[in-house]
């Protein structure tokens, strides 16, 4: 118990939290870099413009 | 075998059902409460749900008798925005007319104090107003167009039955609750979580179901993606209910007492309600907003996303970043400096992400950039994320501890507060409740576009005298604060700080009027819309468009 001090869980905290944080939002960014996602992209970015504004869902 | 489905026909939906027992259960609990308390403050918040769930019942009752709760798969479900939207406008308009009150009473402090009723003072109108715009305001805007937004890109019907009604009725309870509650003087002091134990646990009950009914209906799409305004509406939905468990864990002093008392204390109650209260900030104000706004924008402007790359980006950047920034309202207290610079650090790298939606959201009008010109609400929603650039712009730089030495307790951060309240969340808010109005009441257009236009003109003068007022008052009283004599004492008392900003007060009272006038204008505009004839009253076929189109 006497080894988990204050400073070392800070300093897991402090440490580990960056790791996980950057793989995370590394792995976020590869995806969004995808060459082979832009064309999803493309469709997605004009999803708005699709839908409907009557009550009837597509079927 | 005949009769069986006959049966299966009339009676009502489990899920109806279901509710149906909840109101009744609850209405009897509350009639205990009320009973058994001692506590004259908790008795009247138990008459408050036990009136709730009364009216609850009845309504159910009526419901299940006229059959009203079988849902057609066929539909959206449509009926819960529509109130969704009354609700919206109904909030807004009261909680800033509680805002232009209590600005009227920073003004006018002597016309205006009422030693005889402790329920108009300062100090409980102030809760109302800040809980009223941004929960009752902000959060209905929120809750209408995400089950707008949901649907729609995920052409699904809203999940859960009449789950989504709960949610609605379930959290103008909550709305409820809380203002009456202040007005009475229940508080727990916490900054934006003011409520009490009770309140929290209702709200917590109401928030799960409307995650799930979000989930739900992600769970059923039928479009493969999830588009990403749905994303942003969900790191909301989720986060708000990880922040509102989290900083209001508390002990009642007894089950049948308003007060408790909060888990945590000292410098960890700080840092707790400030995690809390910069990420109300950050995924109440902004992250749904956000959401909002990449479907409303791209809607209206009828153009694409400018780049869907960026936006997922925009939206992990965001989330990281946000998290961490709270310490940037504990500068130069016991929190450990180290905290500090971290909340000042993460704050300066959060203006990347939020000019990137900016540019995102305003570069997706190229190409239909005349629009501005000729649409009142494209405009509106334009000059919100102009808004949006402005204080994510200003908030990096209070949070340097410098900046923040002279901006911290002064008017300055109330300007900061507002020009991202009215510009952005307000903004971006009555522009997509100008788009929805005319499809959920099925009318070609608004009734009067003239009146958008005067909405606008007079709103955004009233942002700008309450933003400008706010900056010269703020910097004024900050630097008098910290003046000396050669002697080395303080210059002015406080009292005189606050006679020097009699004028900017008044400026900003005014500007507050402007402001809360164009969501009156707005509130008629809607009504005069809503009563007018629809298109579906037209005989089939005839069109409403000119004659002179077929014969081009
Ligand atoms: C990059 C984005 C932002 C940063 C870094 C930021 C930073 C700050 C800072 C440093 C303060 C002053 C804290 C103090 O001295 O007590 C503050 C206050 C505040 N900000 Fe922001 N801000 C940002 C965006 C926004 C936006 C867009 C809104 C509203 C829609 C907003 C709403 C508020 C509110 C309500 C307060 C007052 C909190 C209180 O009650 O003390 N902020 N912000
Ligand atoms: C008619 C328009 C409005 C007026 C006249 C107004 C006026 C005021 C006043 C006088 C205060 C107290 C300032 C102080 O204690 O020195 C205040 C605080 C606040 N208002 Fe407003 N307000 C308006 C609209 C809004 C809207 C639309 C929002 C949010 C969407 C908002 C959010 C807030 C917040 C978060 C605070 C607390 C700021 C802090 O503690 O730092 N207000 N408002």
């Amino acid at each position: 118990m006497s080894d988990l001090s204050y400073e070392a869980l800070a300093r897991f905290a402090q440490q580990g939290g960056t790791l996980y944080f950057g793989l995370l939002f590394f792995a976020g960014l590869i995806y969004a870099l995808w060459p082979r996602h832009a064309e999803d992209f493309k469709r997605l970015a004009a999803l708005p413009l699709e839908d409907s504004e009557d009550d009837h869902v597509p079927s | 075998m005949t009769q069986i489905s006959i049966r299966q026909d009339e009676g009502a939906p489990l899920d109806a059902v279901l509710l149906y027992i909840f109101t009744g259960v609850g209405a009897f609990a509350a009639l205990l409460a009320a009973a058994f308390t001692q506590d004259p403050l908790f008795r009247f918040h138990a008459y408050v749900f036990l009136a709730a769930f009364v009216m609850g019942a009845a309504g159910m009752t009526a419901g299940v008798a006229y059959g009203r709760f079988k849902p057609d798969p066929g539909r959206y479900s449509d009926g819960v925005i529509r109130a969704g939207v009354i609700a919206t406008m109904f909030w807004a308009v009261v909680a800033m007319l509680v805002g232009v009150v209590i600005a009227a009473q920073l003004s006018w402090p002597n016309l205006l104090y009422f030693p005889e009723a402790g329920w108009l003072n300062f100090g409980r109108l102030r809760p109302l107003h800040t809980s009223g715009v941004i929960f009752a305001f902000g959060g209905n805007a929120l809750i209408a167009t995400s089950f707008w937004v949901v649907q729609r890109t995920c052409r699904a019907r809203l999940a859960g039955g009449v789950a989504p009604w709960f949610v609605f009725w379930g959290y103008q309870l909550f709305i409820v609750l809380a203002a009456t509650g202040y007005l009475a003087g229940i508080t727990q002091s916490k900054e934006y979580a003011e409520p009490e134990w009770y309140v929290d646990l209702w709200l917590a009950v109401v928030w799960v179901a409307y995650l799930l009914v979000f989930l739900g209906t992600i769970w059923k799409r039928k479009e493969p993606h999830i588009y990403v305004a749905n994303w942003f509406y969900l790191a909301f939905i989720i986060t708000i209910a990880i922040l509102h468990i989290v900083n209001n864990m508390a002990l009642p002093v007894g089950l049948l007492n308003h007060r408790s008392y909060s888990v945590y204390a000292g410098v960890q109650d700080a840092l707790v309600q400030w995690w809390y209260g910069h990420n109300a900030v950050g995924f109440f104000l902004t992250a749904g907003f956000l959401g909002m706004m990449y479907y409303f924008v791209p809607k209206r402007a009828e153009r694409p996303v400018y780049s869907y790359r960026l936006s997922i980006v925009h939206f992990w950047s965001l989330i990281f970043i946000y998290i961490w920034a709270g310490p940037h309202h504990l500068h130069y207290t016991a929190l450990p400096q180290w905290t500090q610079t971290l909340g000042a650090t993460f704050s300066i790298m959060l203006w990347m992400p939020s000019w990137g939606g900016m540019i995102n959201g305003l570069m997706t009008l190229s190409g239909a950039w005349d629009k501005l010109r000729t649409d009142p609400v494209i405009r509106m929603m334009v000059v919100a994320l102009a808004f949006y650039g402005m204080s994510t712009f200003e908030g990096p730089l209070m949070s340097l501890r410098e900046v923040n030495a002279l901006s911290h307790y002064t008017d300055w951060t109330i300007g900061h507060v507002h020009s991202g309240a009215l510009g952005w969340v307000g903004f971006i808010s009555f522009g997509a409740v100008y788009c929805m109005v005319p499809w959920l009441w099925k009318k070609d257009r608004l009734y009067s576009n003239q009146l958008v236009e005067w909405h606008f003109w007079i709103a955004t003068t009233g942002i700008l005298l309450y933003i400008a007022a706010m900056w010269v008052s703020g910097i004024m009283e900050g630097l008098m604060w910290r003046e000396y004599t050669p002697q080395g004492f303080l210059a002015n008392s406080f009292v005189e700080t606050v006679a020097a900003k009699h004028i900017e007060n008044i400026i900003r009272t005014l500007g507050g009027l402007m402001y809360l006038s164009g969501a009156v204008i707005m509130s008629y505009n809607l009504w005069r819309t809503v009563r007018m004839p629809g298109h579906e009253a037209q005989p089939q076929g005839a069109s409403s468009l000119p004659a002179f189109v077929a014969a081009e």
